[in-house]
C-alpha cells in the first residue's frame, strides 16, 4: 500500500517532495505563513513523516491563496501550490473537510452558480454563500453601494450551450 | 491586427470598467476583438483548489472555441489568463491528460494559438511610440505604482510573462501616456486574492500593507491590470490608506481623449474623480 508522502507526490506528477531541502524560501515569502499552523515547508516534511491526518486537518492547506510565489522560488522546482491544491482535493475526497470551513464553502457556491448559468452570477454567487455560511450581514452596506453603482447585475448573460458545462461538471464528479 | 476576446465573468459585473476600457482603447489603437463564442467561465480558484481535472476542463472548453477563430486569444483577466496558460501548460505536456480532458470536454484541442495578456499585446504588438503619439492629454501629476499581482506572471514557466520578479511593461506603458510612475517593492505581491468574502481579514491586512507601501512610494494612486486585485484593493484596505485604484487601460483611454473614458471612472468604489479634478486631467 502508498504511504502519505507516495500519494501525494503521485497526485502531484512533478518533482518528488523528497527534493525539499528545507531552506524556506517558500514560507519566506508565502503572504499567509503567519496566518498558518504550519508553514509551507513545515507541511513538507510532515507528509515526509506520515503526518495525515494532522495534514488534512490543517488550516494551512485553506489558506494558501495560490499565489504561485513559493514554486517561483523553490530552488528544487518543488510544486508547493499544486501540493496544497492535492492536499485539499484529499481531504473533500476523504470526507475530513475543510478546517477552514468558510474558505470551502466559497468554493462550493462558487462551482455551484457556475453549473447553473456557465458564468457566474455574481450577486446571486454571494446570496448562496452567505446562505450556506450563515455569515448574512457582513459586506452587506459594501454590496448595497456596489449595487447602486451598477457594479452588480442581476441579469447577466449565460453561456448558451449550458448542457457542455454540466456535462464537464457530471464527467470530472469525484466518486 | 485582429484578436479572439475572452472577457471572464468577472469583466461583464464588478469589472466592468475593465472591459469598457479595453474595448475603447483596442479599437483606438488598431486592436480588433472577436468575442470567443459561448464561451463559459475558465473555473477559476475555486475549481483547481477542489477539482484538478474540472479546472483543466473548464479552460480547455473555452480554449477549443477560441480555436475555431484561429487568433490569438486576448485574456484581460489576469486570473482568467493564469488558468488557460496552465491548462494549456498541462494538456501539451500530458498526452494521457490531453485524451482524458478531450473526452470530458467532447472535442479537441489542437493548443495552437497564443494566450496572451493585452499589457504583452500593446506593448509587443503595437509599441510604446505607437501608443504615446496618440495621447492627447498627457497624465502630468498622476503618480501611480505598477501593480502586476500574481495571475500574470507566475509560476513563470507556465504564464510566459517577462521579469517575473520585477516585470516592467505595464511601467513602460504608463510612462508613455505622461505619469511619473513611482518605484516600488511590491510590484507581484498578491492582495489576497480569492479570500477576500471568506476570509476578509486577512485581506484587509495584506491590502493594507499595499496600500501603506504606495503611499511610503510617493504614489497617489494605483494601477493593476486585473479585476480581483482591483476589487481588494479598492474595497478592502483601512479607510485611511485607501488611495485611487485604476486599470491600466482607463488611464490609457483617458490619455487618448476617448469618448466614455470618464464613465468608467463613476463607478469605482473609492471614487478616483476628485484626485483627478485636483490634478486638470477630467
Amino acid at each position: 500500500m502508498e504511504n502519505f508522502l507516495e500519494e501525494v507526490n503521485k497526485k502531484i506528477h512533478g518533482v518528488p517532495l523528497q527534493s525539499c531541502y528545507h531552506c524556506r524560501k517558500c514560507t519566506a515569502g508565502c503572504p499567509t505563513a503567519s496566518h498558518m499552523e504550519y508553514n509551507p515547508n513545515k507541511v513538507i516534511k510532515m507528509i515526509q513523516n506520515g503526518k495525515r491526518d494532522q495534514v488534512l486537518n490543517s488550516k494551512t492547506i485553506w489558506l494558501c491563496l495560490s499565489c504561485e510565489t513559493c514554486i517561483t522560488r523553490c530552488p528544487n522546482q518543488v510544486d508547493i501550490a499544486r501540493m496544497m491544491d492535492v492536499l485539499r482535493q484529499m481531504a473533500i475526497e476523504e470526507g475530513v473537510g475543510a478546517r477552514e470551513k468558510n474558505v470551502l464553502k466559497f468554493h462550493e457556491s462558487f462551482l455551484s452558480n457556475m453549473k447553473m448559468g456557465g458564468r457566474i452570477n455574481e450577486p446571486l454567487m454571494m446570496v448562496q454563500y452567505k446562505l450556506k455560511s450563515g455569515d448574512l450581514f457582513s459586506d452587506a452596506v459594501m454590496g448595497v453601494e456596489m449595487f447602486m453603482k451598477g457594479k452588480l447585475s442581476l441579469l447577466s448573460p449565460r453561456t448558451k450551450d449550458i448542457k457542455s458545462v454540466k456535462d464537464i461538471f457530471e464527467k470530472t464528479k469525484q466518486s | 491586427m485582429k484578436v479572439s476576446y475572452y472577457p471572464g465573468c468577472s469583466l461583464h459585473a464588478t469589472g466592468k470598467e475593465y472591459d469598457q476600457s479595453m474595448k475603447s482603447v483596442s479599437r483606438a489603437l488598431g486592436i480588433e476583438l472577436k468575442e470567443v463564442d459561448d464561451w463559459s467561465c475558465c473555473g477559476s480558484s475555486s475549481a483547481h483548489s477542489t477539482n484538478f481535472d474540472l479546472s483543466i476542463a473548464l479552460s480547455a472548453r473555452n480554449l477549443i472555441a477560441a480555436e475555431k477563430d484561429a487568433l490569438d486569444v486576448m485574456v484581460p483577466c489576469a486570473a482568467c489568463f493564469n488558468r488557460f496558460k496552465m491548462a494549456e501548460h498541462h494538456l501539451k505536456a500530458d498526452k494521457k491528460l490531453k485524451t482524458k480532458i478531450e473526452d470530458v470536454v467532447g472535442a479537441k484541442y489542437q493548443g495552437g494559438i497564443a494566450i496572451r495578456n493585452p499589457i504583452d499585446i500593446i506593448y509587443n504588438e503595437i509599441g510604446i511610440d505607437t501608443l504615446a503619439a496618440k495621447v492627447v492629454k498627457p497624465l502630468t501629476g498622476l503618480k501611480p505604482v505598477s501593480y502586476y499581482g500574481c495571475l500574470l506572471l507566475r509560476p513563470p514557466d507556465v504564464c510566459e510573462f517577462e521579469n517575473y520578479e520585477n516585470p516592467f511593461m505595464m511601467d513602460k506603458i504608463l510612462s508613455s501616456i505622461g505619469v511619473d510612475i513611482k518605484k516600488w517593492s511590491y510590484k507581484t505581491d498578491c492582495c489576497g486574492g480569492s479570500l477576500a468574502i471568506s476570509k476578509t481579514s486577512i485581506v484587509v491586512d495584506m491590502c493594507d500593507k499595499l496600500m501603506s507601501a504606495a503611499r511610503e512610494a510617493g504614489a497617489n494612486c494605483v494601477v493593476t491590470a486585473c479585476p480581483l486585485c482591483m476589487n481588494n484593493l479598492d474595497m478592502r484596505p483601512s479607510s485611511g490608506l485607501k488611495l485611487p485604484v485604476f486599470y491600466f487601460t482607463e488611464l490609457i483611454a483617458l490619455a487618448m481623449g476617448l469618448t466614455g473614458a470618464k464613465e468608467t471612472l463613476k463607478s469605482h468604489m473609492f471614487d478616483p474623480q476628485p484626485l483627478l479634478k485636483q490634478l486638470q486631467l477630467i
